[in-house]
């Protein structure tokens, strides 16, 4: 089985958001980039993959060279060879359109790819990507099972679970429960030794146009003091009066 | 020329996320001097839709979509957006809708946003304000197709009544083949969805133990909330996946969220933010929760949750 991981280069969690050029543009000014985090959930299920049932895996993302460090952890993580599309990510449709030619050039039978980017949270990569390669698709994936070109997996709906029937070529939009947060692993020497040998092929754009185009950015209002109360019988009062949340 | 909306049922009936979805379409349709039209999937009484200025309903009725699926869906909801010459599609942020959305968006080679909050800035050209960055910040996404798609956040607009006709017509399309099949749905038939409650009550690791959370679950049926936790309650294995919210769990934008013994990580904070009104009750002082919330009380959970129920029950048996 042939395995591609669609890897997001992502402002760390605990990352401050600021905006420059008139609030049009992400200030990645002191910003530590990770693996999106959706993202190395279902890298860590695709090396169980790669364990267990013999699969290779590659990793591939749509960026600058500047992305290339993030590509290298997966490299460490366990993944075979990596691509970077040398174009700058610019809108969801855009970036499904370059990984498509990838996963077709390819010939992938499994697209793990994280369920929303931490950072546009646009959540449509994924099923774009089936769209545009004609593979069925899950959504909110939280467990994955493949027998030969039979899978099964199970998704996340509201107010529980799905447990779903489908064959290869598949993208599934993977989160936490593919594997738990225990099961993430953390590059030790002998990976990042190794990383640095592994191939990492840039290969140019097809041109794909955009649909859309994020031209301002704001942020949130600051929000007023937390009003502390001593007793519920005053917290009842305000959400009921005030707040009108009761 | 229309805006056409996509409003999802449950049992027969329209989800209240629907109605939303139809109330910002109607504000959609009247910024572009258009009319509504929904598209429901073997939906029920539709009255309540034109109660929320849908003019039109197209009723796609077909056993095979008793059982969601994500591909067929699409399909149906493309056919009658080029029935309707539609310009703009309406969706919610249920995760049916999230999980369809991105293959409508290849269908009918639309632009999609996701997570939008309110109505267009402005209809030409087409941008809305979404937010980004796990609620840390928004964007404005100008969307340069001929079709637009919206993802309307949950509570972003809320409803408004405009009464339309809610003209309902049956409504057939070429659904495809399925190439995912439901085997089975595990959810619980008594319990709030996270998705769709209004109060969310959520806890954390103060609760010390799995065998300290009755007294949470008795809050959430006095309220008839959905419970939650926070991220390291899931990962101990002391409440289930599905309840975790926060960046990698389940978002949240209900109207009123309570927070117990939870300190309030960036993570945890950047998916519940959505919510209106939130509620800390917390040991320390200093927990970043309390820079978060609207209202906080300082204190141990295991006395001010037995007092807050007690008297919580007192109100709601007053108040109802």
């Amino acid at each position: 089985m042939k395995i591609l991981v669609c890897i997001s280069h992502v402002p760390d969690t605990t990352s401050k958001i600021n905006f420059t050029e008139g609030d049009t543009k992400f200030d990645t000014n002191g910003v530590q980039f990770v693996i999106n985090p959706n993202d190395e959930f279902g890298l860590t299920r695709a090396m169980w993959f790669k364990e267990k049932q013999g699969a290779s895996v590659d990793v591939v993302n749509v960026g600058g060279p500047e992305t290339e460090p993030t590509l290298r952890k997966a490299l460490a993580i366990g993944a075979d060879t990596a691509i970077r599309v040398n174009t700058e990510a610019k809108d969801g449709f855009q970036v499904a359109k370059e990984l498509a030619k990838v996963v077709q050039d390819g010939g992938y039978d499994l697209v793990i790819a994280g369920r929303e980017s931490i950072d546009y949270n646009g959540g449509m990569v994924p099923g774009m990507l089936a769209g545009l390669t004609g593979a069925n698709f899950v959504n909110t994936c939280i467990s994955l099972e493949v027998d030969g070109t039979n899978a099964t997996a199970t998704r996340e709906i509201d107010g529980g679970k799905e447990t779903v029937t489908t064959t290869l070529p598949l993208v599934i939009g993977g989160q936490k429960g593919l594997v738990e947060e225990s099961d993430l692993r953390i590059p030790n020497m002998r990976g990042i030794m190794m990383a640095r040998k592994k191939p990492l092929s840039v290969v140019e754009p097809t041109g794909a146009a955009t649909e859309t185009a994020a031209v301002a950015f704001e942020k949130p209002a600051p929000k007023g003091a937390v009003k502390l109360v001593d007793t519920v019988d005053e917290l009842i009062d305000l959400l009921h009066n005030e707040a009108k949340a009761i | 020329m229309s805006v056409l909306v996509y409003t999802e049922s449950e049992n027969g009936e329209f989800k209240k996320a629907s109605l939303e979805v139809a109330s910002y379409a109607k504000g959609v349709a009247d910024m572009m001097g258009t009319s509504v039209t929904a598209i429901a999937v073997n939906g029920g009484d539709t009255a309540p839709l034109g109660t929320y200025g849908v003019d039109k309903v197209l009723n796609l009725k077909d056993s095979k979509l008793e059982a969601f699926n994500a591909a067929a869906y699409a399909k149906g909801i493309a056919a009658a957006a080029k029935a309707e010459g539609a310009t703009v599609v309406v969706l919610s942020q249920s995760a049916n809708a999230k999980y369809l959305a991105p293959l409508l968006a290849v269908e009918l080679e639309a632009g999609y946003a996701s997570n939008v909050v309110a109505l267009p800035e402005s209809a030409a050209p087409f941008k809305v304000k979404r937010t980004a960055f796990t609620n840390k910040a928004f964007n404005i996404t100008e969307i340069s197709t001929d079709v637009k798609i919206v993802g309307l956040g949950k509570n972003a607009y809320g409803l408004k009544e405009n009464s339309a006709a809610a003209a309902t017509e049956d409504f057939s399309a070429d659904l495809g083949t399925f190439g995912v099949e439901v085997a089975s749905v595990d959810k619980a038939t008594d319990k709030v969805s996270i998705a769709d409650a209004e109060i969310v009550v959520s806890a954390g690791r103060g609760m010390k133990g799995p065998e300290n959370w009755g007294m949470i679950e008795e809050m959430a049926d006095i309220l008839g909330a959905a419970t939650a936790c926070s991220k390291p309650v899931s990962d101990l294995g002391w409440r289930p996946h599905g309840e975790h919210v926060g960046q990698t769990g389940k978002p949240v934008a209900s109207n009123l969220y309570i927070a117990i013994g939870i300190s309030g990580a960036i993570q945890h904070l950047a998916g519940i933010n959505s919510s209106k009104v939130k509620v800390v009750i917390n040991t320390d002082p200093e927990a970043p929760f309390f820079k978060a919330a609207d209202y906080g009380i300082v204190g141990d959970a295991f006395e001010i949750v037995p007092q807050l129920n007690e008297k919580l029950k007192a109100f709601k048996e007053k108040n109802s």
